[in-house]
């Protein structure tokens, strides 16, 4: 056992041999890096820029929207931001954030050195980088910054037959096609790394039955990848097709189906919300336990409920589409695939409940986060449940109601969820804790702006406020309550500034965390924080969901009981 | 109404457990640093937690599913009103093809008496991209797609105005395709459609503007884009300005129809709408009042 480790500790050491000198040896070595640490701590990064770029363009928007008739900034700037910011958001923020902490957590959590395919890894994420940098070249390419460039201003769904040469002259729309399939062909490579990863390089011991949630639902998640961002990726270059080689998918004048777009797009669109949520429940399922200081409860129902959300959420498509008009049948079976959803969804959320029932519940940051994602959850996941009802839908699609209601899960949800994730990892990552005041300062903060914005944002939706508009009338009765909704945005936009500086300051002057400073029960936390190159020095080897429970309980190990 | 109910109520008992326990089982300060009692789960709590849900489920279901047959498959009236809506970027074009009158933005229809319902049945097609007819106090919003005929109906039961607007964003100006439906009388709605189907005024003897204006129109590339009924003028891309003196508003709802805004319009649409398809003229100021004087006659 000690040459192995004295062997991997020579290695390391040849590894860290410096090429050329400080700064540049550590530029090359970040740019040239296969280690799926450093990749997914670039992603992480990659994703905090742009979420603060996208969320400066969701600053402008509620300013301009504020008040009735304004014009803080033009209608074609307005639609620009709109589409740039949903595309940031879901591609550029939620996409990388999401496949970062895969990248660090996964193989750290099953005992493996790396991702199966490091290359593969590396060329994911710098492929998906570089189709943010496409997107926003945008604003600078073509007429240039003065005329704010020819930024796509189609919206983030880009409906056929908008996107044809003729509405759209110029690049704009180019940008944005070629932007998706870049993030979408480093989706799939990452997808299949994880699926590889998952399915062979598990450590001794380590069953699929023994994994941690976290692990399953990255598996599940990068299945969805496969099937739900292949056809939005093939969708791009037929569209590039359309517009430069004179085909006619999408070309209505020429005999072409915006339908077809429409099912091409939520085939994606619709399971992409799972993809972001499930790595969000993959984080609660970690912290919740751990917080409440018991295993999580019904582990096999949850990976069963996890599966099945998988296999549902491939089966709702159209229920973007309600308003299509697909006809009675089609929408009755939209209906029902979507309000079954929710049964998996809930099973979840009583476990949850179930797991910090009867526990000794420790309020740190990270479960505070948790809390607050179980409860917003709860509340998207019943207005969810309301649009399922189509003739709901055929009278709040499309309206503040909905941006409301999918603000509340990626908001509400994920991004609590993922700020529980920092917290809770940040120890493990840097070697040192998040500051705990400022992260109550956070957590407040953003909690009071999330519920004085979305909350509200339902209002003026229930009266009849469509989404997309730059400007509307006094009279419609709106004013007011949009007025609350970016003072609310303000709120957060304070909360997330405590939230950079925590990040930076912490990583000088934070407290030292040590190898487990939570007291759990992964993998990950039986190693070095932040971890070596090779992630342990010799492979672990588990018997249990929780092989740190049992080397610290040997009394009362968890492999009695599976 | 049901399914708020429904959800209500979950809402309140899920929340109403997350609190109760996350205060029963806080960690106490006092509290000795043993784990407490693993539980790893239950089958039977599992089940039922599983079959509950799905009963709702069904139940919900099953109720929308009515629904939907019920708004879908109403047979419809033998006086029903038909009315064939065509989504433009930004505007709307109605056709009455029973009454052989056509229009623009402002949708006129008669007042349903439920003795004699007389709802109003669209036809709904577009002639560029996805738009979206939403008029929320009428009925849910049905798209607008090029190449496929979508059908609602409305049936309002009240005189007056409802507005609405496209809620499918169709590009620069999606905000200010506006919609007004004038639900009348119907008696006030059948002296509507008698004018609207006079032809346009032809004789401007006494009114040398207008006249001059008329001229004006007609030399100008005006007429490729407007259709104004018994003239040369026969453009499908734009209103129809037949009677275009009797609507409220203009650009689709954007500003009140007064001889200013007409004026500003034809001058500099951009200046009211901007991004909006319809070109400035370019005509000098003489020009501008004349053409103005001459569409301000067409009631």
């Amino acid at each position: 056992m000690s040459t192995t480790t004295h062997a991997v500790e020579e290695i390391a050491e040849t590894q860290a041999l410096p090429h050329g000198h400080p700064p540049l040896n550590v530029v090359y070595e970040w740019l040239t890096t296969c280690d799926h640490k450093k990749i997914g701590l670039m992603y992480i990064g990659y994703a905090l820029i742009f979420l603060l770029v996208a969320g400066v363009e969701a600053m402008l928007m509620r300013i301009q929207l504020a008040i009735p008739n304004n014009h803080f900034v033009s209608p074609q700037v307005f639609n620009q931001l709109f589409t740039m910011h949903g595309t940031t958001m879901v591609f550029f923020v939620g996409m990388p954030i999401l496949f970062g902490f895969g990248n660090y957590l996964v193989p750290l959590m099953i005992g493996a050195r790396d991702m199966a395919f490091p290359r593969l890894n590396a060329f994911s994420f710098w492929i998906s980088a570089f189709g943010g940098l496409l997107l926003y070249f945008s604003y600078v390419g073509a007429s240039g910054l003065y005329a704010a460039g020819s930024a796509p201003d189609v919206g983030w769904f880009a409906y056929a037959p908008l996107t044809a040469k003729v509405f759209s002259p110029g690049h704009s729309t180019d940008y944005w096609t070629l932007a998706i399939f870049l993030s979408g062909v480093g989706s799939i490579g990452t997808a299949l790394n994880f699926v590889s990863t998952i399915l062979c390089m598990r450590c001794k011991g380590m069953k699929m039955s023994r994994m941690p949630l976290l692990v399953w639902l990255y598996l599940v998640t990068s299945c969805l990848v496969f099937v739900a961002v292949s056809p939005l990726t093939a969708a791009q270059i037929m569209l590039t097709l359309d517009r430069y080689l004179g085909s006619h998918f999408f070309d209505t004048q020429a005999g072409g189906s915006a339908v077809l777009w429409m099912h091409f797009f939520w085939i994606f669109g619709h399971p992409e919300v799972y993809i972001l949520v499930l790595p969000a429940f993959a984080f609660v399922n970690e912290i919740i336990p751990v917080f409440s200081r018991k295993a999580i409860f019904g582990y096999p129902a949850m990976v069963a409920a996890s599966v099945g959300i998988g296999f549902v959420s491939l089966g709702v498509w159209a229920h973007h589409m309600f308003t299509v008009g697909l006809g009675a049948t089609a929408n009755s079976f939209f209906v029902f695939a979507t309000m079954v959803v929710s049964v998996p969804t809930g099973i979840k959320i009583f476990n949850w409940l179930a797991t910090i029932w009867g526990g000794k519940v420790i309020f740190a940051t990270p479960m505070m986060f948790c809390v607050g994602f179980l409860f917003q959850f709860l509340i998207a996941g019943l207005t969810g449940i309301m649009l399922s009802v189509a003739p709901f839908d055929w009278q709040l699609g499309n309206s503040y109601f909905v941006v409301a209601h999918f603000h509340y899960v990626l908001v509400g949800a994920i991004l609590f969820a993922l700020f529980g994730a920092f917290y809770y990892w940040y120890p493990k990552i840097t070697g040192r804790m998040l500051s705990e005041t400022l992260g109550k300062w956070h957590f407040w903060l953003f909690l009071i702006g999330f519920h004085l914005t979305f909350d509200f944002m339902h209002i003026p939706g229930l009266l009849g406020m469509p989404r997309r508009i730059y400007t509307y009338e006094a009279g419609r009765g709106w004013g007011g309550w949009n007025f609350l909704v970016g003072i609310g945005a303000v709120i957060q936009a304070i909360g997330l500034l405590v939230f950079v500086y925590n990040l930076v300051r912490s990583y000088f002057k934070g407290q030292e965390a040590g190898h487990d400073p939570w007291d759990a029960w992964t993998l990950e936390w039986s190693t070095a924080s932040p971890p070596p190159a090779y992630n342990f020095a010799v492979e672990p080897s588990v018997n249990s969901r929780r092989p740190l429970w049992d080397l610290k309980h040997p009394e009362d190990p968890d492999s009695d009981y599976e | 109404m049901m399914v708020l109910a429904v959800t209500l109520g979950i809402f309140l008992v899920v929340a109403g457990l997350l609190f109760y326990a996350l205060i029963r089982y806080r960690h106490r300060p006092g509290d000795s640093n043993r784990e407490p009692a693993q539980v790893y789960g239950s089958n039977q709590i599992e089940l039922a937690w599983t079959v509950i849900p799905i009963l709702i489920v069904m139940m919900l279901f099953l109720t929308t599913t009515r629904v939907i047959l019920g708004t879908q498959a109403v047979p419809k009236p033998k006086d029903a009103l038909n009315v064939t809506v065509i989504g433009h970027q930004f505007w709307w074009e109605y056709r009455y093809p029973q009454l052989g009158v056509v229009t623009a933005n402002e949708l006129h229809v008669p007042v349903s008496d439920p003795a004699h319902p007389t709802p109003t049945y669209l036809e709904m097609s577009s002639a560029d991209v996805v738009h979206s007819f939403w008029v929320p106090r009428l009925a849910g919003k049905t798209d607008l797609i090029p190449n496929r005929v979508n059908t609602m109906w409305i049936d309002p039961a009240q005189s007056g105005l409802y507005l609405g607007q496209c809620a499918q964003y169709c590009g620069m100006q999606h905000a200010k395709m506006l919609i007004r439906v004038y639900a009348q009388s119907p008696a006030d709605f059948a002296a509507w459609v008698n004018q609207q189907k006079k032809p346009a005024r032809q004789n401007f003897a006494g009114d040398p503007a207008a006249a001059e204006g008329e001229a004006v129109f007609m030399h100008n590339a005006c007429i490729n884009c407007h259709t104004i009924g018994g003239t040369v003028s026969t453009g499908r891309f734009g209103p129809d300005l037949t009677h275009v003196a009797s609507r409220d508003t203009i650009a689709s709802g954007a500003v009140p129809n007064t001889p200013q805004n007409l004026r500003k319009w034809i001058d500099d649409p951009d200046s009211l709408k901007h991004g909006s398809l319809m070109p400035s003229m370019h005509l000098n100021a003489h020009d501008l009042n004349a053409v103005t004087a001459y569409l301000t006659q067409l009631r």
